[in-house]
């Protein structure tokens, strides 16, 4: 079986949408089981294992990053913070068989308490085509000011 | 004005053996008072050489509130500039890091100096033809800090002209940063990449105090440790599959109470102190393959083991860094006003070891210091809560007396039940001291 540009694109879109609204279980559902997600601290960074990233999260820690959200004792989560995502469209890079590449703009917003933060981030997804299922392989967000000095960012953009 | 401002006696009147006023966390006079005597009169932490590696290289940061410029004038020598231009208060440089080549020119009026400092040239001079200028401190350049001191790496600074020396300052206390060194096969540290820069809206002193705080992880981070220990139970792996990384670095935090009781604290004069004496949460990191024997040929087997032996947890050096000697970590609470504190976190390359320990260590950076962590968010939310709870009125004061002994000389090194607050008191005691010392406060 094949997938559309269209398809594709579509992936993008739902996957922002249960950030949004906090569907973590099938956002998990996504991954393949040895994907990172990654966000890098400099500009162009090119190493994520010599030297300091903000993210680079395998599936245990994305899972206990999940779970621990909704931990009776997680008191940086009382309340909990809220995100928004505004995407523009998914730019479709590569096409290459069952393995994708796109690269999106992004505006993340994540919000508790009386504090909000706008953050501007480019994302790229490598995708891959499992089983009649687009998965994340791996994500890459690069925020706009990944050297700015910033303060929590408990969501996951 | 308030009560504090010119008054530094006031301010060190806000500490008690057994507990200190609201005071010194909230109050924006007594964070002037302290970036004036205390942070003027202290050794405090600038860079790494390897950050200005090459002549005319540079690095801007801060002590306390001032801002000032780390710069490789020679080879082997190494300046501490207020980032300041003499004519007219422009800062020389913007940027974090770059450089200026082998002269800095002011981008206002071109007036340039050379990279000590020295007043090198100004254009139209003959405008200031018997004004004078050379009577004034305009007219000598770039004014330096008090005093530089490069130890093995690490350059530190004394704002002050005279005060106390480096070596009286740091004592016995540098063999943390000893060991942090040693622990590269040829004794020597590279940073490696920029450093985490984490915004907090508390006073800076509570990062600091948390650094040998041991009854607060098994509490606090029970969010982040607790469900990783849950998580990976529930994993429910064959017996000898490798364990998911993230075990190794924050499953320790759970450790229980009596773990932390007995890995010790030691306290040194001058506010110095760390975790770790006898075990900690670093201690059963794995092996990694070729670096004992990188260590051995260098050193020899018996040095070697001694070297890698020591597992201190945090090791704090008044008045605001911590470093961690088996990662490589150091981490500078740089205070920026009485309830706002950037947290820099970097890490160090041992150079001639492999490069699986600064992998290991920029996954604890990032795990444990980034904005991004969930261990991170543990600690943030406990500060900002205790900076917002502290306004309570009826209730000024701060408990700092667990394990308190009657009558405790901080001028003497002690090692103590690792569950007590006595380095947090060491720490209000030098800053007591500093605040009031000899009378030298910046002019």
């Amino acid at each position: 079986m094949s997938v559309s540009k269209e398809q594709i694109i579509d992936f993008i879109y739902d996957e922002a949408r249960m950030l949004d609204e906090g569907r973590y279980s099938e956002w998990l559902a996504l991954w393949l089981p040895d994907g990172h997600y990654w966000m890098p601290l400099e500009y162009k960074q090119t190493d994520p294992i010599n030297q300091t990233s903000l993210l680079y999260e395998d599936m245990f820690m994305l899972k206990l990053r999940v779970e621990r959200l909704n931990g009776a004792r997680t008191f940086s989560q009382k309340p909990k913070s809220r995100c928004h995502h505004v995407i523009q469209r998914p730019f479709v890079d590569e096409m290459n068989g069952d393995t994708f590449v796109t690269n999106t703009s992004m505006h993340y917003v994540e919000t508790r308490l009386d504090e909000q933060q706008l953050l501007a981030l480019t994302a790229r997804h490598d995708l891959a085509l499992v089983d009649g299922a687009l998965r994340i392989a791996n994500k890459r967000v690069d925020l706009l000011n990944s050297d700015a000095a910033f303060r929590n960012i408990q969501l996951l953009p | 004005m308030g009560i504090y401002t010119g008054n530094p006696n006031a301010a060190a009147n806000l500490v008690q053996p057994h507990q200190v006023h609201r005071d010194v966390y909230i109050d924006q006079e007594v964070y002037a008072l302290e970036m004036r005597h205390v942070f003027t009169n202290a050794w405090v932490f600038v860079g790494h050489e390897s950050q200005t590696p090459a002549k005319g290289d540079y690095f801007a940061t801060q002590i306390g509130d001032q801002p000032v410029i780390q710069v490789r004038h020679k080879a082997d020598e190494i300046h501490v500039l207020y980032n300041r231009c003499p004519h007219k208060g422009t800062k020389i440089v913007i940027d974090r890091q770059g450089n200026t080549g082998k002269f800095f020119r002011c981008p206002y009026h071109a007036w340039s100096f050379k990279t000590d400092g020295c007043l090198l040239a100004i254009p139209l001079k003959k405008g200031y033809e018997g004004t004078g200028l050379e009577k004034t401190d305009s007219g000598k350049g770039m004014k330096a800090v008090g005093a530089v001191k490069n130890y093995r790496g690490f350059i530190f600074a004394r704002l002050a002209e005279a005060g106390i020396s480096f070596e009286e300052f740091f004592g016995d206390s540098l063999s943390s940063l000893d060991n942090m060194v040693d622990r590269s096969p040829e004794g020597r540290l590279e940073v490696v990449g920029s450093p985490l820069r984490y915004l907090h809206h508390c006073n800076w002193k509570m990062l600091v105090e948390n650094q040998t705080d041991t009854c607060h992880p098994m509490v606090a981070h029970e969010s982040s440790a607790g469900t990783a220990v849950k998580l990976y139970e529930e994993l429910d792996l064959p017996e000898g599959a490798p364990k998911p990384a993230a075990m190794e670095i924050i499953a320790p935090f759970m450790s229980p109470y009596e773990f932390f009781e007995g890995m010790g604290i030691r306290t040194w004069p001058n506010g110095h102190g760390h975790t770790g004496v006898n075990h900690s949460i670093h201690s059963d990191y794995s092996a990694i393959a070729g670096y004992f024997e990188a260590m051995s040929a260098a050193y020899g087997e018996e040095k070697a083991k001694e070297i890698l032996g020591e597992n201190r947890h945090n090791t704090v050096y008044f008045p605001n860094i911590m470093i961690k000697g088996p990662i490589q970590q150091l981490r500078n609470f740089i205070p920026l006003a009485a309830d706002k504190t950037i947290v820099e976190s970097y890490i160090y390359r041992l150079v001639g070891a492999p490069d699986e320990l600064t992998a290991r260590t920029a996954m604890y950076n990032r795990m444990i210091n980034a904005p991004t962590s969930i261990v991170g968010h543990d600690d943030l939310e406990m500060y900002e809560r205790a900076q917002e709870g502290l306004h309570a009125n009826g209730m000024e004061w701060v408990n700092i007396q667990r394990l308190l002994e009657e009558d405790e000389d901080f001028s003497q090194e002690a090692v103590l039940n690792g569950t007590t607050e006595r380095q947090m008191r060491n720490q209000f005691d030098a800053w007591r001291k500093f605040m009031t010392y000899g009378g030298r406060a910046r002019t």
